[in-house]
């Protein structure tokens, strides 16, 4: 017995040890030598000095990061406004006897698996200005459409519409497997009360949803302030509107791998992961005020 | 009283039949837009008003995307990526998550507790070092250098180990009497009935690699190097050469492999992301 556990003894090492090292060189590392970098200059022959928090008063005194942040505060909002459409659409799905949910739930998931880089070329050519779709569809109720990705506020806009149609398959997703968790006892005792259809989504559904809509903002917030994706695949990096409508991860990529300067990319780095963290810390403080859990 | 609530059941779910058609009409104009794009000419593309379907189908346009494109290069590139990454994580991840969910020893808290650490870390931080790492491996604009952070996965882990926790123990006992050791039993008892877990975590990186930009972006620089994802989001500099119908083809041809592993495994995808995202 002792020696089956002796032996024993090794077996776990043998299966964690790849990914512990991994992780070791490929992730811890990296956290502590972002930080320490963000600390630093690079030379122009690739050595690295000490600066101390000159980075940090660059990037407080950086207008660009300002800008960067609001965009991203403006990206997210506008995809937060997915999740209520969500709730729409995975409700009525939801409804018993309805038919052809399987049919739906493909259409609508569709856009999440597809690839961003792929349908962000659509995209550009539907929010073309001059003969794309969406601005023709627009003249036809009288609205002469921008210009949508040469224009700064409208391309953002664009950027985030693009997200919010990506992220309702994730959203409805999520919601669904929480309206299975609402018992079908709630319906049936509201309507003997006689609560109509809307009272009841008003008062059972949405409530007895309160978790799955706090998951949701919390993912979709991280999320936004991660935007880099859709805004280089669907403005592309040369694109003039690019200084008013970037993204503090844009920023990032274009001080590390653009203009070689590392440490100051390090820096934003550090920020995207401080304003994550934060955002994190205060949804998770602010639940209590309206997430019901039973 | 039954018909009457069951007459107001069906009139309201026609309302809601309106409701979620117009909604997918939404979800699916932008593919619908795109297979019609793909079989169009510059011209008609260009054309206002726009026509609703092409005078002739166009097959030249797909044709065209292997001549004017690295296409077939990015695309190998593609499957190599995915399969790299998806293969190294399902054995490194169950493999660790086992560990972690079942086995004793020395240092597992704070090894669990490091490895958990970098999830809520945004993939940023980490970005500059691990490009000094790959370069300095010799591994820059290789399929190795795209592969090699990804196999390692905490949040892959994370999933596995709480999937291993979830299956009964008296499995892994009778095989440890039938004289089974710890990587026999893991291998041939547990690993099956951990398939679930497993399909879920595939398809998420498979979902994943597929889509991934920023960092095969970093590492990668010659065209017939680069992922899909990097090769279609970098094409401003052909722009002016290749006409729109051409990119709306190589954008169908890039995402084909991940919708039609959807639209097959429908169930399974829906119940992997579902699983995923509530843990």
């Amino acid at each position: 017995m002792s020696r089956r556990r002796s032996a024993d003894g090794r077996w776990p090492w043998l299966f964690v040890l790849p990914t512990f090292l991994g992780v070791l060189v490929f992730y811890l590392w990296p956290l502590v030598k972002t930080l320490y970098d963000s600390f630093t200059e690079t030379g122009p022959f690739g050595g690295s000095t000490w600066v101390g928090g000159a980075n940090y008063s660059q990037l407080f005194a950086d207008s660009e990061v300002y800008r960067a942040v609001v965009n991203t505060v403006v990206y997210t909002a506008i995809v937060l406004l997915g999740i209520p459409l969500a709730v729409l659409f995975a409700s009525l799905l939801n409804r018993p006897g309805l038919r052809g949910v399987m049919i739906y739930r493909t259409l609508f998931f569709l856009p999440y698996v597809a690839m961003p880089t792929a349908i962000s070329l659509v995209w550009r050519i539907i929010y073309n200005g001059e003969y794309g779709v969406l601005n023709q569809a627009l003249g036809v109720v009288g609205v002469d459409g921008p210009s949508w990705i040469t224009t700064p506020w409208f391309a953002l806009v664009a950027v985030a519409l693009l997200g919010l149609w990506m992220s309702i398959g994730f959203n409805m997703i999520v919601l669904s497997a929480g309206l299975k968790g609402i018992p079908g006892e709630l319906y049936e005792a509201a309507s003997l009360d006689g609560a109509s259809q809307v009272q009841q989504f008003r008062s059972i559904t949405v409530p007895l949803l309160t978790p799955s809509i706090f998951f949701l903002s919390v993912v979709t917030t991280i999320a936004g302030f991660q935007l880099f994706d859709q805004l280089f695949a669907l403005l592309g990096p040369t694109n003039p509107v690019m200084p008013k409508t970037q993204s503090l991860v844009f920023l990032f990529y274009d001080a590390a791998f653009v203009g070689n300067e590392r440490g100051y990319a390090a820096a934003v780095a550090v920020l995207i992961l401080a304003v994550v963290g934060l955002l994190t810390l205060f949804q998770f403080r602010f639940q209590r005020r309206w997430v019901n859990y039973d | 009283m039954t018909s009457r609530s069951d007459r107001q059941r069906l009139g309201s779910n026609r309302l809601a039949h309106a409701v979620l058609m117009l909604g997918s009409l939404v979800m699916m104009f932008p593919f619908l837009w795109q297979l019609k794009m793909a079989f169009s000419s510059q011209a008609e593309i260009q054309s206002v008003p726009p026509d609703l379907l092409p005078a002739q189908l166009r097959w030249s346009n797909f044709s065209e995307v292997f001549q004017r494109l690295p296409f077939l290069d990015q695309f190998w590139v593609s499957i190599a990526v995915t399969v790299g990454r998806t293969v190294g994580q399902l054995v490194l991840c169950s493999m660790a998550g086992y560990a972690f969910a079942r086995m004793s020893f020395r240092l597992k808290g704070v090894m669990l507790a490091l490895i958990l650490s970098i999830l809520m870390v945004p993939s940023q931080v980490y970005l500059i070092p691990q490009y000094q790492i790959i370069q300095q491996l010799g591994w820059l604009d290789s399929i190795q250098g795209i592969v090699a952070p990804g196999v390692f996965s905490a949040f892959g882990t994370f999933l596995m180990m709480q999937f291993f926790k979830s299956i009964p123990a008296e499995l892994e006992e009778a095989a440890r009497l039938d004289g089974c050791n710890p990587w026999q039993t893991f291998w041939k008892v547990v690993l099956p009935v951990a398939k679930p877990g497993l399909i879920s975590l595939a398809i998420i990186t498979v979902l994943a690699s597929w889509a991934d930009l920023l960092w095969p972006l970093v590492v990668t620089s010659s065209p017939e190097r680069m992922p899909l994802a990097v090769g279609l989001a970098t094409l401003s500099g052909y722009q002016g050469t290749i006409s729109p119908g051409v990119l709306m083809a190589a954008a169908l041809m890039a995402m084909a492999p991940v919708l039609i592993l959807f639209v097959v495994l429908q169930r399974r995808v829906v119940e992997g992301i579902a699983f995923s995202g509530l843990k």
